[in-house]
């Protein structure tokens, strides 16, 4: 069962630089929301903002309210790093330890952060998150070799394997397929399905096709005169493409702009 | 990530100095950037006035403060690491410190005029370290005057003419020349080069220009003539391999370009590579040139070991490290060792000066081409 | 079209001047390799690494105090050198703070250039003045002086080639910044930092100037590092400076040990970079 996550009035900076401003949104647990608009527009940094990644930037502010479930995650007094532990991220491009195993790879969170480091428990993690993300099959008989070995398609899902590993309530993608080849997109696409049986998915594309196909919720975002992001619309991800409200969305997904 | 629009708007300082007073009181120190709509005109410079916004809106709510960290692991690891360069600061502070220390007793007796005055008698605990110091200069500029224009022409064969595979593995022999220890260098000097000179360089030269100053003398073989000599050869490495690198910051555009025009691979190198790795091949030989200043072990073995300066190549001589080798373990008294010390202070605040220079001029070239 | 040809007459007249100074530079040093690997080479036998140095005027002998004061020594300044070479490496790739990173770099690049005599003298007036003898300690910290520059700044170079998405990848888990750096980063950076060592080392191992007056040497075996010890480069330097061809052979060995001892450190490190690079790379 995923988590709801709200957003109340975000906005980040990076030092003095305002990038995004007053995101409102909520998105719903057990679907999937598409974060989309053109390069620039801050989509990639409002994702970031969900658990905290964007901190991890020198210099880079947060400001407002995210709600994760019942918590707020930037009320004083909560720890960044249990944040990012209790939310799973994938990158864009496939990032696999370089150093260890596959089986090392997807227990790193697990392991390393103290969750668990019983033999038996692990594996059974292990297995269970590669079952996930659709890899159990490809890889476990060679669970010892080095992660880096694999395919660029069979590295993401190791990743996506890696973080479903903390058994987190929220899934963040950012571009996953955004390096991948069509046929390795297509299998992320079909897993994303599966995943928000148990989780709530928010991805950010860049492909208004990969969006269309695949989420429930679209969030479009547009940069203004002033190159500081906003939303401008929100709906279910048929509204969207079919009769969005706003003529800059419009605009946007017929291709008309920029 | 975002549009650049730096270069033609004033930068968030300047314009929230313009911000007018009523929004100014509200707009929180952290705050990006508030501009009232009339006032985009007047800070724009004139013809950019799309490049910037018109206005930038303040978000609802200020920034949280920066997230400290939870983790006592974690900020013991930032402080230990920032302890520990630090530390680095410290250590040199503390080097520079003791030597002052340990040399109080000259610099206080003589001041300024123990780096002019000549004469260094330890019997008679008078100490000048004219001689130490106009030695040391003398022979690392002679070096300097054999090797900078060797060093930089080996840089240029190997980044503009070498082949890959040769530039490669030639470099690498290079790097290694440069960390071969200055007593190798010192043995091979004392015992091949010591002969050589005397046996088939100095009688020549002594026939034909004996007349001179600087040739005046009686074939021996060691002296000032074959320390600067050795020490040409152990600075060239560094000369060519620093050199190189600086060369290979050159962007090929601009090497594209001169050839384009026409141009031969030596006009190329000498109009467009090495304007533009002016300053960093000067570093070079500034960093060569703190090499030879403070080199050690090999001038001692061949330079002879005189307290006395003379113009003379074939003349026995003495730098300020040779001095301090030869003398510390029999300096006896006070005055003596704080002589010697703060010769090696004199020699540590010339090299961090050099080294300083030699720094800020190779990072100009590498740092530019690197951004 | 005579100015055409004349100025491909300089194109190669130039060419050709630079690759007269290539043989001009290649000579001297070349004929120092042929010297050290030729006499050396043949003035090394096995009694070179088992036996001690043999008093004066008989031949033979070896400088297996010499050896082992070298090995003593480059622990004793890893010991000084390297907690802080690493430390501060790990420090200056992550630093936010960069007025004062840029310091300590700019400090560190002048301070990799101060002559190792000096390093003698400030360890000779650190700890030799104060405990009132030679030893093996006051030897390694001058030693440590000279090593930390290197391996400060190799460290920070291998762990900024490990890519932000790694580092990113571990946050993201929930790890801790130092577990991620412990764990993470470091293990994927561990042949440059193993790379840095080997530097460090191969700055040293060589070193004469600085062991004058703090190790001194020792004609026997030490352990203790309250006492004076041996090292290469001193017993080098004393043969050299003596007049018997017997000793001059030994120095030549000695050189040959010293020599083989910096390049196999420096090829080490080479075929590590390459290693991290490629791996890296792909990753």
């Amino acid at each position: 069962m995923g988590a709801t996550v709200r957003a109340e009035d975000i906005s980040a900076w990076y030092g003095k630089k305002l990038a995004i401003r007053d995101m409102n949104l909520e998105m719903k647990p057990n679907k999937v929301t598409a974060l989309i608009g053109p390069s620039g527009c801050g989509k990639s940094t409002f994702l970031r903002c969900i658990n905290r990644m964007h901190e991890v930037i020198p210099a880079a502010r947060v400001g407002g309210d995210m709600w994760v479930g019942d918590q707020n995650v930037y009320s004083r007094g909560v720890d960044p790093v249990k944040v990012r532990a209790q939310t799973g991220m994938v990158f864009q491009r496939p990032n696999p330890f370089p150093t260890m195993s596959i089986y090392d790879n997807v227990a790193a969170g697990p392991r390393l952060s103290g969750k668990t480091r019983n033999k038996k428990e692990l594996d059974a993690l292990v297995e269970r998150s590669l079952r996930r993300a659709a890899l159990w099959h490809e890889v476990k008989d060679r669970l010892k070799e080095p992660a880096t070995g694999l395919s660029g398609g069979q590295q993401q899902r190791i990743c996506i394997a890696r973080a479903l590993a903390m058994e987190p309530g929220v899934v963040l993608l950012d571009e996953p397929t955004s390096a991948l080849d069509p046929i390795a997109s297509y299998k992320i696409e079909e897993l994303m399905n599966d995943l928000k049986e148990e989780y709530t998915v928010i991805i950010v594309t860049h492909n208004m096709q990969q969006a269309a196909r695949i989420a429930d919720f679209t969030a479009f975002m547009l940069a203004g005169e002033d190159f500081v992001g906003e939303l401008i619309e929100y709906a279910d991800t048929k509204t969207i493409f079919s009769t969005p409200k706003d003529k800059r969305t419009e605009d946007y997904i017929t291709g008309r702009f920029g | 990530m975002e549009p650049d629009a730096a270069g033609t708007v004033p930068s968030a300082e300047e314009v929230r100095d313009t911000t007018d007073p009523h929004t100014a009181t509200e707009v929180p120190r952290t705050h990006a950037v508030t501009i009232g709509r009339d006032r985009s005109l007047a800070v724009s410079p004139a013809g950019s006035i799309a490049a910037w916004p018109a206005e930038i809106r303040q978000p609802l709510r200020e920034p949280h403060p920066p997230a400290r960290s939870f983790n006592v692991g974690d900020r013991l690891f930032s402080w230990l690491t920032a302890a520990f360069a630090g530390l680095i600061l410290a250590v040199i502070a503390v080097m520079i410190a003791t030597l002052a220390w340990q040399s109080r007793v000259t610099i206080q007796l003589y001041g300024l005029s123990f780096l002019y005055t000549s004469t260094w008698d330890p019997v008679h605990n008078v100490f000048g370290a004219a001689p130490a110091i106009l030695g040391t200069v003398y022979t690392s500029l002679l070096a300097l005057l054999l090797a900078a224009p060797i060093g930089v022409m080996v840089a240029i064969f190997l980044v503009e003419m070498a082949p890959r595979r040769v530039r490669t593995s030639l470099g690498f022999v290079v790097e290694l020349l440069a960390a071969v220890p200055s007593i190798v260098y010192g043995l091979w000097a004392l015992i091949v080069l010591v002969p050589l000179v005397r046996d088939h360089i100095q009688p020549p030269l002594i026939d034909h220009f004996g007349n001179t100053p600087f040739f005046s003398g009686y074939p021996i073989g060691l002296g000032v003539f074959t320390a600067s000599l050795i020490l040409s050869i152990m600075i060239l490495p560094t000369i060519a391999s620093i050199s190189r690198d600086v060369m290979l910051a050159v962007p090929n555009s601009q090497r594209d370009a001169m050839l384009a025009l026409g141009a031969t691979r030596w006009e190329t190198t000498w109009k467009v590579v090495v304007p533009y790795a002016r300053s960093g091949i000067i570093g070079a030989i500034v960093l060569a040139l703190g090499r030879a200043v403070g080199e050690t072990m090999a001038v001692q073995m061949v330079i002879g070991n005189t307290q006395s300066f003379n113009l003379s190549l074939f003349n026995f001589g003495t730098t300020m490290p040779a001095t301090i080798v030869n003398q510390f373990t029999e300096a006896t008294g006070e005055t003596y060792l704080s002589a010697l010390i703060e010769l090696a202070l004199i020699l540590m605040i010339v090299t961090i000066i050099l080294n300083a220079i030699a720094r800020l001029l190779v990072w100009r070239v590498t740092r530019v081409a690197g951004s | 079209m005579r100015r055409y040809r004349a100025r491909k007459l300089v194109n190669y007249f130039g060419s050709g001047l630079a690759l007269l100074c290539v043989m001009l530079a290649i000579l001297p040093l070349g004929a120092m390799l042929a010297y050290v690997l030729g006499q050396g080479g043949t003035s090394l036998n096995l009694n070179f690494f088992t036996h001690l140095p043999a008093p004066y005027g008989e031949s033979g002998g070896g400088m297996l105090n010499d050896i082992e004061g070298t090995g003593y020594l480059i622990l004793l300044a890893s010991c000084v050198g390297l907690p802080i070479g690493i430390l501060s490496g790990i420090y200056l790739s992550r630093s936010t703070n960069y007025r004062f990173a840029n310091t300590v770099r700019f400090f560190t690049d002048v301070v990799a250039g101060t002559p190792s005599i000096v390093a003698g003298v400030v360890a000779y007036a650190l700890v030799v003045i104060p405990t009132g003898h030679f030893s093996a300690y006051s030897g390694g910290a001058a030693l440590g002086l000279l090593m930390f520059p290197t391996v400060t700044r190799a460290t920070e170079e291998t762990i900024k080639l490990v890519p932000t998405s790694i580092r990113e990848a571990a946050l993201a888990l929930g790890l801790p910044e130092w577990q991620a750096m412990a764990r993470i980063i470091l293990p994927a950076a561990a042949n440059g930092i193993v790379t840095a060592v080997m530097l460090g080392i191969a700055r040293v191992a060589g070193e004469t100037a600085p062991l004058l007056f703090t190790a001194f040497g020792n004609p026997n075996l030490s352990f203790a590092p309250s006492n004076a010890v041996g090292a290469l480069p001193l017993e080098i330097w004393k043969y050299a400076t003596s007049p018997s061809e017997d000793l001059h052979r030994q120095a030549w060995a000695g050189a040959f040990v010293l020599f083989a001892i910096i390049v196999i450190l420096n090829l080490i490190a080479r075929l590590l970079t390459l290693r991290l690079t490629a791996r890296v790379g792909t990753g």
